[in-house]
C-alpha cells in the first residue's frame, strides 16, 4: 500500500502554529534518541525529560493547528502522516546528536532562543498561543540552565572535551540564523500582534549565548553565512532518516491504535 | 412515581468532591485538589464537566488522571461525564496546598518552595532534607525520575531525596 501523506491547508497562523510544533517535536525526538546511551543516568533523565517537555509543547501546538485549520486533521496526522518536505521545523533541531557536546550545543543554542521566544509570546494576542507559551517558558528556562552549566564545563573542561565542544559551536553556527527569520507570511502575524517579530530577540541571544561561550573558553565563529530552508520545507538529508523511524508504525500499520 | 431530582448546585458539589478524590498517579499521597491540578467543576443539561490543568507540558500522567476522574465520577452516579483541559492560566506550584506540601514531606519528597518571582528559578536553592530535616543538603540533578522533580541528596543523613521543583 502506497504512503499516505495528509494535505495541509496553510493559513498563516497554521503555518506558524505547524513551523512551532515540528521544531518542537523533532528536537524532541533527537533527544529521545538518548535514551539508554547518556554519559551516565542522571543525564539520561534530565535527556529525556527535556524531550518529554518538547513533545508536550509539541502536542499543544499540533492540536491548535488542527483546530484553526479545521479540516479533520489532529495531532498524530500531522506528526505522522506528512512527508519531509511538508515539515517546517528548523534545520539546526534535526541535525544529528553526534557526541555528546555536539547534542549540548545545539540545545544550548535552541534553548537561548526558545526561552525568549516563549517569554515575549506570552504577550500574544492569540489567547491560545499566548498560553502555551506561559507554559512552555517555565521549562525552557531550566533547559537553558542546564545547557548552559554544560557548555561551561565541556569547554572548560579537559583538552579533548574543549576540542569537541569547539568543533560543535563551529559547525552548528551556520544553523543559528533561521531562528531570527520572518517570511512574508509572518509578517502580518507579527503586525497583528499574534507573532512576535524573533529578530528583536537576537540581541539579548547573543548576549546569553556569548556570555556562556566566552565562560567556556570558547569561541564563537566569525562567519555569518548562514543556513535556511527548514521553514519551507528544503531539508538536510538527515530528517528523512529521522522521520523513518518516528513514523514507521504508522507508515507500516496506517490507523494502528492501541 | 416521584423521583428527586437533584440540583445543579448539588450535582456540582458531588462532583467536586468526587473528583477531588482522584490522586496522582506518581505520587499518590496527593489528590488532583491538593495538587491545584483541579480547576473548575461545571453543570451543562445535567452533565458533569471538570476542567484540569496539566502540570508540566508533557505531564504523562495527564491522560491517566483525566481518565481516573470520569471513572471516578461514573462510580459517584454521574453517567458520562467529560473532561477538558485548560492551559490558561499556567499551573504553579504556588497553588498546591499546604496540606499537600506537609503530605510531600511525609511521604519523602521536599516540597516546592513559593516562588513569587520567575527569578527564584535561578537562585542559589537551599532545599531542606524531609527525612531529617538539615538544611546541608546538595543538587545531583536537576531533572529527576518524573518531569515535576529534581535529585538531591543529604549531606548530614546521606539520603538521596526527591525535590519537587517550583514551577
Amino acid at each position: 500500500m502506497a504512503a499516505i501523506n495528509i494535505q495541509v491547508s496553510e493559513t498563516p497562523l497554521v503555518l506558524y502554529t505547524l513551523r512551532r510544533a515540528d521544531d518542537a517535536l523533532i528536537l524532541g525526538h533527537r533527544l529521545s534518541e538518548w535514551c539508554g546511551h547518556a554519559p551516565m543516568l542522571e543525564e539520561d533523565m534530565a535527556l529525556a525529560n527535556m524531550g518529554l517537555d518538547l513533545l508536550g509543547q509539541a502536542r499543544e501546538l499540533y492540536s491548535y493547528a488542527a483546530k484553526v485549520e479545521g479540516r479533520g486533521n489532529d495531532e498524530d496526522k500531522f506528526a505522522y502522516l506528512r512527508d519531509v518536505r511538508q515539515y517546517r521545523n528548523l534545520l539546526l533541531l534535526e541535525q544529528p546528536n553526534g557526541d555528546f557536546a555536539r547534542t549540548m550545543v545545539r540545545q544550548f543554542f535552541y534553548a537561548a532562543f526558545a526561552d525568549l521566544y516563549w517569554r515575549a509570546m506570552m504577550r500574544s494576542t492569540d489567547a491560545t498561543l499566548a498560553a502555551i507559551a506561559a507554559k512552555s517558558e517555565k521549562e525552557s528556562a531550566y533547559h537553558v540552565r542546564h545547557c548552559s552549566e554544560w557548555i561551561v564545563r565541556l569547554g572548560d573542561g579537559t583538552e579533548e572535551s574543549h576540542r569537541r565542544t569547539q568543533g560543535a559551536v563551529d559547525e552548528l553556527w551556520a544553523f543559528t540564523g533561521e531562528m531570527f527569520e520572518v517570511d512574508d507570511s509572518e509578517r502580518g502575524l507579527i503586525d497583528g500582534g499574534i507573532a512576535i517579530d524573533p529578530a528583536t530577540l537576537r540581541p539579548q541571544w547573543l548576549k546569553t549565548v556569548s556570555d556562556i561561550v566566552r565562560e567556556a573558553t570558547l569561541v564563537l565563529p566569525d562567519n555569518n553565512w548562514m543556513q535556511q530552508g527548514g521553514r519551507s520545507g528544503r531539508h538536510s538529508e538527515h530528517l528523512g532518516h529521522l522521520l523513518s523511524e518516528l513514523q514507521s508504525m504508522q507508515r507500516t500499520f496506517p490507523g494502528a491504535t492501541w | 412515581m416521584v423521583t428527586a431530582i437533584p440540583s445543579d448546585t448539588d450535582l456540582r458539589r458531588r462532583a467536586w468532591e468526587a473528583a477531588s478524590q482522584v490522586v496522582d498517579p506518581e505520587i499518590p499521597v496527593l489528590t488532583i485538589a491538593d495538587l491545584g491540578v483541579l480547576r473548575d467543576v461545571e453543570v451543562h443539561d445535567g452533565r458533569v464537566e471538570v476542567a484540569i490543568t496539566p502540570t508540566y507540558s508533557g505531564c504523562p500522567a495527564m491522560n491517566m488522571i483525566a481518565l481516573e476522574i470520569e471513572l471516578a465520577l461514573e462510580r459517584a452516579g454521574m453517567p458520562r461525564p467529560t473532561v477538558r483541559t485548560v492551559l490558561s492560566p499556567a499551573w504553579t506550584t504556588d497553588w498546591m496546598s499546604d496540606d499537600g506540601r506537609n503530605k510531600l514531606r511525609e511521604y519523602g519528597i521536599a516540597p516546592p518552595q513559593a516562588s513569587h518571582s520567575r527569578r527564584a528559578l535561578f537562585g542559589e536553592q537551599q532545599v531542606a532534607c524531609p527525612q531529617c530535616g538539615s538544611g546541608n543538603t546538595e543538587l545531583l540533578s536537576e531533572f529527576g525520575s518524573t518531569s515535576c522533580k529534581a535529585l538531591w541528596r543529604c549531606k548530614a543523613c546521606r539520603e538521596p531525596f526527591d525535590y519537587f521543583k517550583c514551577h
